[in-house]
């Protein structure tokens, strides 16, 4: 029950650190060069780990599905499913999945390392607000490169699917084009880009939280860390199913 | 121009201020001494406006900190600088970008020219030269971090500079260094200052005033000679620490 009570208030703290850095993100000045900045970490930082799952993501589903359909005789659908796999599914969740792994830990663990050692209080004291300075160009950042890295990873993994389904499940190019342009529509697409903008928002906010909170030294560092990828994690897999009940029920 | 009024804090059940009174008047040097979990940085930290408190007040200037938040309490914190007990340097930044980083931040769009400018006049008050401009903290040694740090807590020109343990971990020339720069600081810049310390000989040798904090209170309060001659048991034992091995 305690620690029921101690979750639910970390919890409430975080929404107000979140309602916090919405209202710094709204005053001048306006940062662009630490959004910038952190556009270049999250987002071209991650295009290879990115780029490298979707690519193999896209071939894997392809072998399967290829070899699932080949039994019905439907083995021209496999662009199409997979298309829509990817731009529904797989390509906004496995993105914010491996953006966390490699971004948010750091995220995490560059503030959390910045309050332990009072770099966090040292700009606090020179009337620079750390949310506004250190959070809001995080949390920006975020909710615009994770849907430009789901593009990413939906073309990769497209491309990958290509090669496999036609050059090694020797599928006819016609129907899996066809289908494709069937099956998938740019509803499929933008349905995964509001998804991977809403991870964006979580992850990002999840993992600041828990650096600009740390406490207890090198350790709290690295427990905050450690809990940030955890939570955020969690958190894609419950917000990507609340989303895709609500868009199912519609 | 500090005026600390019936001050009390606590974390969770662990009272740490206990009704904390103090005056700073402007262009004085206030130490307060303490041993380690007295209280001290809590002291320093509500001054600044890190920390509210439970209960009392502090006013800087006739404006009480404790009462504001958000930006208003952000343009009040432009008096104050602060000089962290690590430094707390940005490690991510250079020598320049971390000296220069309150002026930037006070006038966006300043020339870079006039920012060099007033970072090595303030880098040449703490004898540091241009050398060190583009280096990282994590090349210096102690003493030239904390240098860098005051560096950087008098490029705005503050009205007070705040010390948290400025002579921790400092061999005896370079805390004698130190110490020098504070009293430069003050007559030099005409700033008033509040360090906090465990450091008996550094603080007997800067303050215009000393407080000793203990168990949540100030056991004694006073110009330098006052405080030698309290009569409280604490305060006795604690400055014969030092005293007796002079």
């Amino acid at each position: 029950m305690r620690r029921l009570a101690a979750a639910l208030e970390d919890f409430g703290q975080m929404l107000f650190f979140f309602l916090e850095t919405l209202a710094w993100a709204l005053r001048p000045p306006y940062r662009l060069e630490l959004i910038l900045s952190q556009m270049a970490f999250i987002g071209v930082g991650s295009m290879f780990i990115v780029g490298v799952t979707g690519t193999f993501t896209g071939m894997v589903l392809a072998l399967q599905f290829g070899y699932a359909m080949k039994q019905f005789a439907a083995d021209g659908y496999v662009g199409g499913s997979v298309a829509v796999a990817l731009t529904r599914e797989l390509a906004p969740v496995l993105t914010a999945l491996m953006v966390t792994g490699r971004s948010g830990s750091a995220i995490s663990t560059e503030l959390g390392t910045m309050r332990v050692t009072e770099q966090i209080d040292a700009m606090d004291s020179m009337a620079v607000n750390p949310i506004q300075y250190l959070v809001v160009p995080r949390v920006i950042a975020s909710v615009l490169m994770f849907p430009a890295l789901t593009m990413l990873f939906n073309a990769l993994g497209f491309a990958g699917a290509y090669v496999m389904g036609i050059y090694v499940s020797a599928i006819p190019e016609g129907p899996f084009l066809e289908h494709t342009r069937q099956i998938m529509a740019p509803a499929d697409i933008w349905h995964g880009l509001w998804k991977a903008l809403v991870f964006g928002l979580v992850v990002s906010v999840v993992t600041t939280w828990r650096g600009y909170s740390a406490s207890g030294g090198s350790r709290g560092v690295g427990e905050g860390t450690t809990r940030a990828v955890v939570a955020s994690s969690i958190g894609i897999l419950v917000v990507d199913y609340a989303m895709t009940l609500v868009s199912v029920a519609r | 121009m500090i005026e600390v009024n019936d001050l009390w804090k606590s974390f969770k059940d662990n009272p740490v201020l206990k009704g904390i009174t103090l005056s700073i008047p402007a262009g004085q040097t206030y130490v307060v001494l303490g041993g380690s979990g007295s209280g001290k940085t809590v002291l320093m930290k509500h001054v600044i406006g890190l920390f509210k408190p439970d209960r009392g007040s502090v006013t800087v200037n006739g404006v009480e900190l404790s009462g504001l938040s958000g930006k208003a309490l952000t343009e009040a914190r432009r008096v104050f600088g602060m000089v962290f007990q690590g430094a707390a340097l940005f490690d991510s930044m250079t020598v320049f970008e971390n000296v220069a980083f309150p002026l930037r931040e006070k006038r966006r769009g300043v020339k870079l020219d006039e920012v060099r400018a007033r970072c090595l006049e303030k880098l040449r008050v703490v004898d540091l030269g241009e050398e060190v401009l583009e280096r990282f903290p994590s090349e210096l040694s102690g003493g030239m971090r904390k240098r860098v740090a005051l560096a950087r807590a008098l490029v705005s020109d503050p009205q007070v500079v705040l010390y948290d343990e400025p002579t921790t971990g400092l061999d005896p020339i370079t805390t004698d260094y130190v110490d020098g720069m504070i009293k430069a600081a003050k007559e030099r810049l005409g700033v008033t200052s509040m360090v906090i310390s465990h450091d008996i000989a550094s603080a007997f040798r800067v303050a215009d005033r000393l407080a000793v904090l203990y168990d949540g209170h100030l056991a004694a309060e006073g110009t330098p000679a006052e405080v030698k001659a309290s009569k409280d048991p604490y305060v006795q034992k604690f400055l014969s620490t030092w005293f007796e091995k002079q």
